[in-house]
């Protein structure tokens, strides 16, 4: 297997299980680090792709992969301000609750 | 050329609005909102003059040529999505400047300035990663904008930004793929070099999945009916309108440009159809089983997805795709305007009645005649009756099904609308005066002007255009697709 | 169509919408109190209306043909023109609509949402007048669909259970039939290109059938299909009973000039100007029609028998008269054409008639129901005579204009080598002679025995001075169509009169 099929091969796997968890984990906290964890597995393809052979990386995927860790830093930091007013929704109707 | 330097007002005009919005004070920010909604309304008409001049009008960035820079251009499904853009976000901000409950806070305006033009970009696009660059911006601010609801939302803009952002891999994935195997992310180029049947199939299955989850195709669909209601209701008009139409016209390029390269695209395309026929008939049921005049509308968007959908069959199979290309642009469009106007007149409803719920809006049909006619209105059209543009979107698709011989979505074409009118039928039978109460005793809170006649201008505007199509087709005929634009 | 014909592009046929789409239009955005202007400008565009038909008659049947047509999408234009048979259409609704305008004042007077009930009102007849004017398949289904949205506010207008489920259900089967249109006038125009109404048939058909001939049969019988819920033919007449919770005046509407009467005219024009009686007596269509005309006019006047509720027997008298018209267009014989068109006014004329008496019956004694009427002619004598001269004539006697209509057909099926026509119309005849008599003889009877003892105890005395047993907006109307009933029953022969212009319409069809 040459680096470039294993950093394919990685990619394609790490997506894939970031994807499931995506959508099978309830925590939310978890569903997000989930969702990096997909992403990461496209940056790593895209990286791939990178690789002419001739040891010159092309920079258009390296381009695409910073924007997409931009995109997913923007995403993940209002994931979290969401998550955590979901949380503390939650927790005021606990303590309603009791 | 000047023309074509107008393809950048429909972007950076609402950007730098949006920006300033952020620090500007409600009054002013609305104001400018508006104008520049106007502006970019003139700027659409003069596009599509232009575009009936002489053909797309191209503008590379900056004077740099793909594949260094960024090539944007309008044709005819172009100006014609600016100009809906233009309609809703109009229509939208005049009602949430009117009245604040329709926004939802003061973020409203900047975030929809960054969601406009991020739609508009999305609009003259023409390279896959400019697309995916705005579409992510798109997201980040229609999950804002649903998180304006309150703090009961937040729970529908996460389930929504979840499912949101995993279309997005998706699509990246495509657009690597792309540019892997051809060397560019330009798509008329990528559409010249692309020869390799199978990653050309898969470009198309990666978007078809990615925008689905977007645009809530079913079965990704379930995230839609919770959010757009969550949403205020300008914020609800503005998402199921207009942001939708973003990822439904990248569907529609990829579909344009790659469909022709390969023997997978026909039945990938089958499946699209099916999904879409499915979502038809799934959304068009549980619309008829909601209560709230909100969640009616909102499951009435996932029906309706499904016939935004449905061109992408209908071009591999028609002998002219032209008329079922354009036949699916124009139910696209009709849905846009129709659904703001559903919306918003929801939302004065709901005001006035100080609740959502079918059962609390007895009596309605006198106190506010004319925002209940919006919604009937809008209803005609979403359900494809003449005298309303969602008809001339119809009969080109029924026209287009028919030639091809294909059975299923005439069908489907058909009887949906029965169901699009059912739940309509179900709302307005909601507002009518309860037996031998014709004093309307009840006290309704009437809100404000604007809020009413909005909502009735966009139902007119369906029945105008319904009446004279003739001047849109000429302008989407004048641009055809796969036309190099 | 006459060689002689002379097409002049003009405004007119516009006009003629204008006329009752523009009262619509500000009648609601007036407010609900502004009753005086509200009603002259309903009274203002119907007499307009009515007005400019007149003018117009000579002109079209001197062979001038006026039309006007706008790009709807490129290569489809809406037209509408005024031939012969859309003027006589017109005629027809624009007569009505003025009387049941007049009658609608006065029934809903002091009743609230009016602005909304006069708006729908005046849109109806301007979908109607749409429908009769269409020049092209395109444009008929246009107006045809626009009919069935701004009658389901009037049949739902009480806002009542019953007259939302009423309205559901009339809703359910008109864009039901919709659909069934719209595919037909997809697929023919999809076939031959813009489909132009041509009296005696569109070459473009004609070929098109010759070449494909199932694929004709299917779209005319898809076609078919789509009028004739409007048209209550059976079994597709399960609306029209339903709807009756209209209010009277709607009724009228429904049942004499929009709603039935446009699937009436549908058939004559889809059987006439589309495909020519002799394309569809080829094709087979003629003949299933005339058994579904025929199985519809003995069914409906079956389930007429039964029923006690005034307003549901007429309603059943309906689908079984309506079906009339059906028949007659079924066959191929010129003075059965003739008769069909004709009898879309006679019909007209009577059931309006019979309709505005069960308005004035309900409104002033609250009677609704057969049994109830015993004694009614001394209390309401003009009322009652008005409802025996139209149930008269419905039965088919002379002098009345339905005598006309039945003999004209019984001519048609006997010119047209059917004799099996003449047991239909005939048994039809006894059929609704055993529903009018008994009501007509309850009416003029004493009323029950068993009250009070005096004569008037049963009903309450009129509440007004004037000695008038009703309103005059509510009975003029109602005496004026009856005289109408007795005219062009009497003065058949006369020119102008429906029934010489109705020869002249169908002269049209048989070139």
């Amino acid at each position: 297997m040459t680096t470039l099929q294993l950093f394919m091969y990685a990619g394609a796997f790490i997506l894939v299980l970031g994807v499931a968890a995506t959508l099978l984990v309830r925590d939310l906290i978890r569903r997000l680090i989930a969702l990096n964890v997909a992403s990461g597995g496209v940056m790593l393809l895209l990286l791939a792709l990178a690789d002419r052979g001739d040891g010159e990386p092309d920079p258009v995927p390296q381009a695409l992969v910073l924007t997409g860790i931009v995109v997913m830093a923007a995403v993940t930091g209002i994931a979290i301000v969401l998550a955590r007013r979901v949380e503390q929704l939650d927790d005021d109707l606990e303590e309603v609750e009791q | 050329m000047s023309a074509a330097a107008l393809v950048l007002v429909p972007v950076f005009l609402p950007l730098a609005v949006g920006a300033l919005s952020a620090v500007l004070p409600r009054r002013a920010a609305a104001t400018l909102t508006v104008i520049a909604a106007v502006a970019t309304l003139m700027v659409a008409v003069l596009l599509g003059i232009a575009v009936l001049d002489a053909g797309p009008v191209r503008l590379e960035v900056a004077g740099w040529a793909p594949p260094v820079g960024i090539l944007l251009a309008a044709d005819g499904l172009s100006v014609v999505m600016i100009g809906l853009s233009a309609i809703a976000v109009l229509a939208a901000t005049l009602v949430a400047a009117a009245d604040d409950h329709f926004a939802g806070g003061h973020a409203f305006w900047p975030l929809v300035g960054a969601a406009a033009a991020a739609v508009n970009g999305v609009f003259v696009a023409r390279d896959v990663f400019t697309a995916f660059v705005l579409l992510e911006l798109l997201t980040i601010a229609s999950v804002a904008l649903v998180a304006l609801g309150g703090t009961r939302s937040a729970a529908a803009a996460l389930r929504y930004l979840f499912v949101a952002v995993t279309g997005s891999l998706f699509f990246l994935l495509a657009v690597a793929l792309t540019y892997g195997h051809t060397g560019t992310v330009d798509l008329a180029r990528a559409a010249e070099r692309a020869d390799d049947t199978v990653i050309v199939g898969a470009i198309i299955a990666l978007t078809v999945v990615g925008m689905a989850a977007k645009t809530a195709l079913f079965p990704l669909h379930s995230w839609l009916p919770v959010a757009h209601p969550a949403a205020p209701a300008a914020v609800s008009a503005l998402l199921s309108a207009l942001v939708i139409k973003a990822s439904i016209v990248i569907l529609w390029r990829i579909v344009e440009y790659f469909g022709p390269l390969t023997d997978l695209a026909a039945p990938l395309a089958t499946a699209v159809g099916v999904a879409g026929a499915a979502a038809v008939l799934w959304g068009g049921v549980l619309a008829l089983r909601r209560d709230r005049l909100k969640s009616i509308i909102a499951y009435s968007t996932v029906a309706q997805v499904g016939y935004m959908v449905l061109l992408v069959p209908l071009v591999f199979t028609a002998s002219d795709p032209q008329v079922a290309w354009i036949g699916g642009i124009l139910i696209t469009l009709a849905h846009g305007v129709a659904k703001v106007a559903m919306f918003l007149a929801a939302g004065a409803l709901a005001t006035a009645a100080g609740t959502s719920r079918l059962d609390g809006l007895e009596g309605t049909i006198s106190r506010m005649p004319w925002t209940v006619a919006a919604i009937g209105l809008a209803g005609v059209s979403l359900a494809g009756l003449p005298p309303t543009l969602g008809f001339v979107g119809k009969w080109m698709l029924v026209q287009a099904s028919l030639d091809a011989g294909a059975w299923w979505w005439l069908a489907l074409l058909l009887g949906g609308g029965l169901l699009t009118f059912a739940y309509t039928a179900r709302m307005l039978r909601a507002t009518f005066n309860p037996p031998g109460d014709f004093s309307g005793a009840r006290e309704l809170t009437r809100p404000a002007r604007t809020v009413a006649i909005v909502p009735l201008a966009l139902a007119a505007l369906s029945v105008v255009l319904g009446l004279i199509p003739w001047l849109l087709i000429e302008v989407l005929s004048a641009a055809p697709m796969g036309g190099g634009a | 169509m006459n060689d002689d014909t002379v097409t002049v592009m003009s405004a007119l046929p516009v006009v003629l919408l204008l006329t009752s789409l523009v009262p619509a239009l500000l009648i609601f955005a007036l407010r609900e109190k502004q009753t005086v202007l509200r009603t002259t400008l309903n009274l203002a565009g119907a007499i307009a209306k009515v007005v400019l038909v007149i003018v117009l008659i000579p002109r079209v049947v001197a062979g001038e043909e006026l039309r006007a047509e706008f790009t709807w999408i490129p290569g489809l234009d809406i037209v509408f023109v005024t031939d012969t048979f859309s003027l006589f259409f017109v005629a027809l609704s624009a007569g009505l609509w003025l009387a049941t305008t007049i009658y609608a004042v006065g029934y809903l007077e002091g009743s609230p949402n009016r602005s909304r009930f006069f708006g729908f009102f005046s849109l109806c007849v301007t979908a109607t007048v749409g429908i009769a004017l269409a020049g092209n398949l395109l444009t008929f289904l246009i107006f045809f669909e626009l009919l069935t949205l701004v009658t389901y506010p009037l049949v739902a207008h009480r806002g009542t259970r019953a007259a939302l489920r009423g309205a559901r259900i009339y809703l359910a089967y008109t864009l039901g039939g919709g659909v069934a249109l719209l595919l037909g006038v997809a697929w023919l125009t999809l076939e031959v290109g813009p489909v132009e109404f041509r009296a005696g048939g569109i070459p473009e058909v004609a070929e098109f059938a010759a070449r494909d001939p199932l694929t004709a049969t299917v779209i005319g019988a898809v076609l078919l299909l789509g009028v004739g819920v409007k048209a209550a033919l059976f079994p597709l007449h399960g609306w029209l009973p339903i709807a009756m919770v209209a209010p009277a005046p709607v009724s009228a509407l429904l049942h004499a000039v929009a709603v039935v009467k446009a699937g009436a005219f549908g058939i004559i024009r889809i059987v006439e100007d589309v495909f020519g009686l002799a394309l569809f007596a080829e094709l087979g269509m003629l003949q299933a029609l005339a058994v579904v005309a025929s199985v519809t006019i003995v069914y409906g006047s079956v389930r007429a028998l039964a029923q006690d509720d005034l307003k549901k027997r007429l309603a059943y008298s309906t689908v079984s008269q309506v079906s009339y018209i059906a028949l007659g267009a079924a066959l191929l014989s010129p003075i059965a054409t003739a008769g069909a068109i004709v009898h879309m006014v006679n019909q007209g004329f009577m059931k309006i008639t019979l309709f505005f008496c069960a308005g004035l019956f309900a409104e002033e004694l609250k009677l609704s129901k057969v049994s109830q009427l015993a004694g009614v002619g001394r209390r309401m004598p003009v009322t009652s005579a008005a409802f025996t001269i139209a149930a008269l004539g419905m039965i088919g006697l002379p002098p009345f204009a339905g005598f006309i209509s039945k003999w004209a057909l019984g001519l048609g099926g006997l010119d047209a080598g059917q004799p099996w026509v003449i047991a239909v119309l005939l048994t039809s005849t006894v059929l609704n002679a055993a529903y009018f008599l008994p009501i007509i003889a309850t009416i003029w009877t004493s009323p029950r025995s068993e009250s009070e003892g005096s004569d008037e105890g049963t009903f309450p005395a009129p509440a007004r001075r004037s000695g008038w047993e009703a309103p005059a907006s509510l009975l003029l109307p109602a005496v004026a169509t009856a005289l109408f009933v007795i005219l062009f029953g009497v003065a058949a022969g006369w020119d102008y009169s429906p029934w010489v212009l109705a020869q002249i319409v169908g002269e049209g069809a048989w070139p």
